[in-house]
């Protein structure tokens, strides 16, 4: 089928790379063929990056969409962050002929040259656009039974003029895909929440974005869902390490599981807790792996 | 609240500045509806932290207030403002703008200044660490993952491109005394 090349940014790899095998597992049951960006940086994260300096994040960003240029292939990125900033500056490059001639002059002192062929793709819209709905309910060998909470998070449909998703205050796409899995989507209020590490926020104010993952999670409960599921490795390293940041500052603990959707969907195809990594969060997931690890002995 | 605004300390030439990003002179089109600040994550958590209030600043020309404004780095850039605005304000684009005149004028979180200096070091704003290394062998993925951190040339390429964009000497920057 199709061949993506696959743009890991910073999070997943380097913090939670149960998110990129998971990744690479589900592409292949799906017969999406990935491969590696080699060499690929940041995508430059666009809160902290674009309030620095556009020059700065234009750059960078151009960078990473030329090497998967030169491969050919549309870039997947597993991450909200990512891709706000390579689709952004994607757009911006292939819309304005002057700016894109400023880029290539920086672009072409390192060997590369952005041409506008490819496209940024984020795995969520891909797989229910591209793949779809059925066929990931066929490729389901677990359905699974839990309650869960979906978190779209921010920069997978805002803007929405850029990123063309349809609604930012109601969307489906994303519940459609994890009910694929026999999972439930459980309503919960105010549920497009930000989780409140964006824009350089998490860094900057640390305890007044808790504020906002303490929220999240009493909605979550009080919907009784079983875990989170993200799109995005930033909003789940705030979700996960911030419970234990909210256990130390007050000593409250959620024990809440928060779970990708390449991690949620491996559950349903058969694959391990183990090897998808839902046991390396911070948060402790050894009851929630227990109640769903016994379905998958084969 | 009732601190007078002097005209003498408004700096006409700080809106040019913000309108070289283009949509950002729709400002002026604010007719301060309180949409955006109304619905904002971060108003409910910290009051002070108010949009509208900081983009009506900007349109008088309030550099100093603005950029010396501690609340300036509290946007999470969740885009709720933005949708909202009835009268099309790019208030996010224009807050970008405002931090990066300040980030230009030497005026930058001591912890931003470090997810900077990171990249400039690493290509990356959170590089790899050994716990995550040992993650990924029991993942059965490469201890390294084939980003920068695995290839030195390509890292090279990016501290080069850093360089001519300037992005060393930003933020090497310390704020200039007025
Ligand atoms: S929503 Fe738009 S018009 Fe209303 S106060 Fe905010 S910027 Fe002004
Ligand atoms: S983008 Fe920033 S200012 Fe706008 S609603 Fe979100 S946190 Fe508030």
């Amino acid at each position: 089928m199709s061949k993506l090349s696959f743009f890991l940014g910073c999070i997943a790899p380097n913090r939670y790379p149960g998110i990129e095998a998971s990744t690479k597992k589900v592409m292949e049951k799906l017969g999406v063929e990935l491969e590696d960006l080699k060499g690929a940086s940041c995508c430059p994260a666009p809160g902290v990056f674009k309030s620095f300096d556009r020059t700065t994040w234009l750059s960078m960003a151009s960078r990473n969409i030329t090497l998967s240029e030169e491969m050919g292939d549309d870039i997947l990125t597993i991450c909200n962050g990512c891709f706000g900033s390579l689709v952004d500056a994607n757009l911006m490059l292939k819309e304005d002929a002057a700016l894109k001639e400023e880029v290539n002059k920086m672009l072409s002192e390192i060997g590369h040259e952005f041409r506008g062929t490819q496209d940024v793709r984020h795995i969520i819209e891909y797989l229910f656009q591209e793949v779809g709905v059925e066929k990931i309910k066929q490729a389901v060998t677990y359905p699974l039974e839990l309650k869960v909470a979906v978190h779209y998070g921010c920069h997978l449909v805002k803007p929405t003029k850029e990123r063309q998703l349809g609604s930012a205050e109601n969307p489906t796409f994303f519940d459609k895909l994890v009910e694929a899995t026999g999972a439930k989507s459980v309503d919960y209020e105010d549920k497009m929440a930000c989780c409140g590490a964006g824009g350089g926020a998490r860094t900057a104010v640390l305890d007044t974005t808790l504020k906002m993952v303490s929220n999240k999670l009493e909605h979550v409960i009080a919907a009784d869902a079983d875990c989170i599921i993200d799109a995005c490795p930033f909003c789940h390293l705030q979700l996960d390490v911030g419970q234990t940041e909210i256990k130390k500052k007050i000593d409250k603990e959620y024990g809440m599981p928060v779970l990708h959707y390449s991690q949620l969907l491996g559950l349903a195809m058969g694959f391990t807790p183990e090897e998808l990594g839902i046991d390396m969060n911070f948060v402790d997931n050894r009851k929630f792996i227990e109640r769903i690890g016994g379905v998958r002995n084969e | 609240m009732s601190d007078t605004i002097k005209t003498s300390n408004l700096s006409p030439e700080f809106r040019e500045e913000i309108f070289e990003q283009p949509g950002t002179e729709k400002i002026t089109l604010c007719f301060n509806c309180t949409g955006c600040s109304s619905g904002c994550p971060m108003a409910e958590q910290e009051p002070e932290f108010n949009i509208r209030k900081f983009l009506r600043m900007a349109n008088l020309g309030m550099k100093n207030e603005l950029l010396n404004s501690p609340y300036l780095w509290y946007c999470t850039t969740c885009y709720k403002c933005q949708e909202r605005c009835p009268q099309g304000v790019p208030n996010v684009d224009a807050l970008l703008k405002i931090r990066t005149i300040a980030v230009h004028n030497g005026i930058m979180l001591p912890a931003h200044k470090k997810v900077g200096q990171m990249v400039i070091n690493s290509g990356h704003a959170v590089p790899i660490n050994d716990d995550t290394k040992e993650k990924r062998k029991k993942l059965g993925l490469d201890e390294v993952p084939p980003t920068v951190h695995r290839f030195p040339d390509a890292l090279n390429e990016v501290k080069k491109l850093l360089h001519i964009a300037g992005f060393d000497i930003i933020i090497a920057k310390k704020e200039e005394k007025k």
